[in-house]
């Protein structure tokens, strides 16, 4: 297939009126109805939605040290079946995403592999041991051009160093994406705190852990003049404190996750790891308050947080096993069926959650761009018709812990490009 | 019967009356010369404990022993928890060697679910103690006992005194003391009361004085000294003076209350030794019951065809 010239026919640009866009020398080079196709190879698009390429900030591919769950390789190429054309790779690897080596090293296995841009995370302390920073300059200086920082996996706990952290990345525009958990009041926990944790004798994840640091780091970040990211909000105070800190006008932006969406606590019940996830899966109401924030746009983005882990690290009892789950894959059929069918937003504003905001955030200039002409052919098209039931074997991951298996979810990733060269076709790999 | 036994919520009322009338039947062989059935004759119980606990370890294989079954003892110290064998390699052993039940002891919640459900396993499952979830065959000797001093436990109250966030005693026992019918009190300091505790259709209290009076059942739990590190409470002492049963709380029960402990007991710190060695005191008797109890579990769960009590003389 001839990637030079491509016509893209009668897709609906954000789910909007049908029109041909056509993609050359890696561009958009127009968009408008009945388009002459004039030897460019045709992609017939009727019926699905154009969107621009997906923008995941919250991503583990886990190269270095993990290649038995996910490498950079195999970890891109899910990214692009699910739709994204950059993704954030966070820093909690083995070593620690910590110095410009590291984060050079992940940027350049992204660029050898091809299926979507890989942003590495750097950590903000020095092994997540959140005792001292680590060299953020370096990293932002570096050719990977880090803007993150986060300890994911880990929380900034120490109130000085967060306030530090946020301090220092205003040299060069960075952001502090925060792993909101109080670590004395999750020392063991297992799942969210609640009715069915005492009864389950799973050691309770109780909201305040969360709350109360995002509380802290809002009114830090205003203090000091920066700019936080709070990852993967699970708890309805955690959105009434996010709204409150941005009716003051504070730079605080936040996301939810494609499992916080859609799946809760009660799942623990199956004492299955499958559902053991950090922050835990919470309850309906909880569930009901993220989706509120992020239609009312109080959460900013969706991230997907995908976490690979190795099958014998879910195949375990509950308190063995690893916390976290996959989601690159179905992060777009989920907020489809958690918003978009539930009427709480429209594929524009899908294309600002997913693409066109984590992009700003992540300070990513190519990416979550207008589809017009001129702007980069980094793009995806989707057909919210399709349906399917999740089979975590057809994952392009190397590993299965989807906590969707056998779910019926709508929606398919048709086509995804990235600079105009495709990267998923029919719904494979390019 | 459901085929394994992981919660007392497992049970349904006639499941656990089944349960009780049993044991009171095989509990009559404890008196008799022999003290022992060909009911599971060439059928085969692992004991796989991951956690020490001898007495439970001991009463199981009791049971099965007098049941004919063949024991196999398997204490696995270093669970996958500290990176040894995984549970699961552990289960398709056991599955090789033709385990028909499996009695689990492990220190983390849910494991013997995960051993009945994840397909590693045919056998059938008897949760001995996880972590803190549930012991259902301790609730089943708890109510045994009850029942043998009070009658139909329709109507009784019982309150369940101590470390109740950590105990899988306290969880087995309200349900299955709610199957049957009795008012279960939990009575602890707030801080070992666990959240949403509302939602389990049990009474609570803070204060044991204003309980013990009605109670026709005293369970005290057993509280261990290192919780005080964890801030649950100031002091020992202070635990003992606010919740621990002594002679002068003893003083306020109805005649006919007894009391009980789930062992093993920290004299002095729950309970004194004065109340643990009086005549209202059914803890040795508790022990009795639990190969009793074990022993009905496990000749229902593993489908012998005929009634318990008969067979004797086949063995005789």
């Amino acid at each position: 297939m001839s990637t030079d010239r491509t016509l893209i026919r009668g897709a609906r640009p954000l789910g909007g009126d049908a029109a041909d866009v056509l993609l050359r020398g890696g561009v958009i080079a127009e968009v408008r109805a009945g388009l002459d196709a004039e030897g460019a190879t045709v992609v017939d698009a009727d019926g699905l939605v154009l969107l621009p390429g997906l923008v995941d900030l919250h991503t583990h591919l886990r190269e270095p040290g993990r290649e038995d769950a996910e490498t950079v390789e195999t970890g891109t190429r899910a990214a692009a079946l699910g739709g994204f054309t950059a993704v954030h790779a966070m820093a909690n690897t083995d070593p620690v995403a910590d110095t410009a080596g590291v984060v050079e090293q992940v940027w350049r296995l992204g660029q050898s592999a091809g299926h979507c841009d890989v942003r590495p995370v750097g950590a903000v302390t020095i092994g997540l041991a959140g005792q001292q920073l680590a060299e953020l300059g370096a990293m932002a200086d570096s050719a990977a051009a880090v803007r993150v920082f986060s300890d994911d996996g880990r929380c900034v706990s120490d109130a000085v160093l967060m306030r530090r952290a946020l301090e220092y990345v205003k040299a060069f525009d960075g952001v502090v994406a925060q792993h909101a958990q109080e670590p004395r009041l999750t020392e063991g926990a297992q799942m969210n705190e609640g009715e069915l944790s005492g009864r389950l004798g799973l050691r309770g994840w109780p909201a305040v852990a969360e709350e109360a640091i995002i509380a802290r780091d809002c009114l830090l970040t205003a203090h000091v003049g920066s700019r936080l990211h709070v990852c993967h909000v699970s708890t309805a105070g955690s959105v009434e404190i996010i709204r409150w800190a941005k009716s003051k006008g504070w730079n605080v932006t936040a996301e939810v996750t494609p499992h916080h969406l859609l799946l809760t606590d009660d799942l623990a019940a199956t004492y299955d790891p499958l559902y053991k996830v950090n922050p835990p899966l919470r309850t309906h109401a909880d569930v009901e308050a993220v989706r509120a924030g992020l239609a009312d746009g109080t959460i900013d983005v969706v991230a997907t947080d995908h976490a690979p882990h190795p099958h014998e690290d879910k195949d375990c009892e509950w308190a063995a096993a690893a916390f976290g789950m996959l989601g690159l894959e179905t992060a777009l059929s989920v907020v489809q069926h958690t918003m978009v069918d539930a009427g709480l937003l429209t594929w524009a504003d899908v294309a600002d959650r997913m693409s066109r905001t984590p992009a700003r955030i992540g300070r990513v200039s190519e990416h979550g761009r207008p589809i017009a002409a001129g702007e980069p052919a980094n793009l995806v098209l989707y057909d919210p018709s399709a349906s399917r039931v999740v089979e975590p074997g057809e994952s392009a991951s190397l590993s299965r812990n989807n906590p969707y298996t056998g779910l019926e979810l709508p929606g398919r990733v048709v086509h995804t490009f990235l600079r105009g060269t495709p990267t998923v076709h029919e719904g494979k790999p390019a | 019967m459901k085929r394994h036994l992981l919660s007392a919520a497992d049970l349904s009322r006639d499941d656990a009356e089944l349960v009780l009338r049993t044991a009171e039947e095989l509990r009559s062989l404890a008196d008799r010369p022999i003290k022992k059935l060909p009911a599971l004759r060439g059928r085969t119980v692992v004991n796989l404990f991951f956690e020490d606990s001898t007495r439970t370890r001991i009463s199981f294989e009791a049971a099965a022993k007098r049941l004919s079954a063949d024991v196999i003892n398997f204490a696995a110290k270093g669970s996958s928890l500290s990176k040894g064998e995984s549970l699961k390699d552990t289960a398709l052993t056991l599955e090789a060697m033709g385990a028909d039940a499996i009695v689990v002891r492990h220190a983390a919640s849910g494991a013997p679910h995960r051993l009945a459900t994840a397909g590693w396993t045919g056998s059938s499952v008897i949760n001995a103690g996880d972590g803190t979830h549930e012991h259902p065959t301790q609730a089943l000797l708890d109510a045994f006992t009850m029942w043998r001093h009070l009658g139909a436990l329709d109507g009784r109250r019982v309150a369940i005194v101590g470390d109740v966030l950590h105990s899988r005693v306290a969880r087995s026992n309200a349900l299955l003391l709610r199957t049957l019918g009795a008012e279960v009190t939990l009575v602890a300091p707030p801080t070992l009361l666990p959240v949403g505790v509302d939602g389990w259709n049990v009474e609570t209290s803070y204060d044991v004085d204003s309980v013990l009076p009605k109670a026709d059942v005293v369970m005290m739990l057993r509280v261990q000294g290192e919780r005080m590190n964890a801030s649950y409470f100031p002091t020992v002492r202070e635990y003992s003076r606010r919740y621990g049963l002594d002679a002068r709380r003893m003083a306020q029960l109805q005649d006919h209350t007894i009391v009980m402990h789930p062992g093993p007991m920290v004299r002095g710190m729950e309970i004194t030794a004065d109340v643990a060695d009086s005549s209202r005191s059914v803890i040795v008797e508790q022990v009795t019951n639990g190969v009793a109890v074990r022993m009905a579990v496990l000749y229902l769960l593993l489908g012998g065809s005929e009634p318990a009590g008969t067979t004797e003389r086949d063995a005789a």
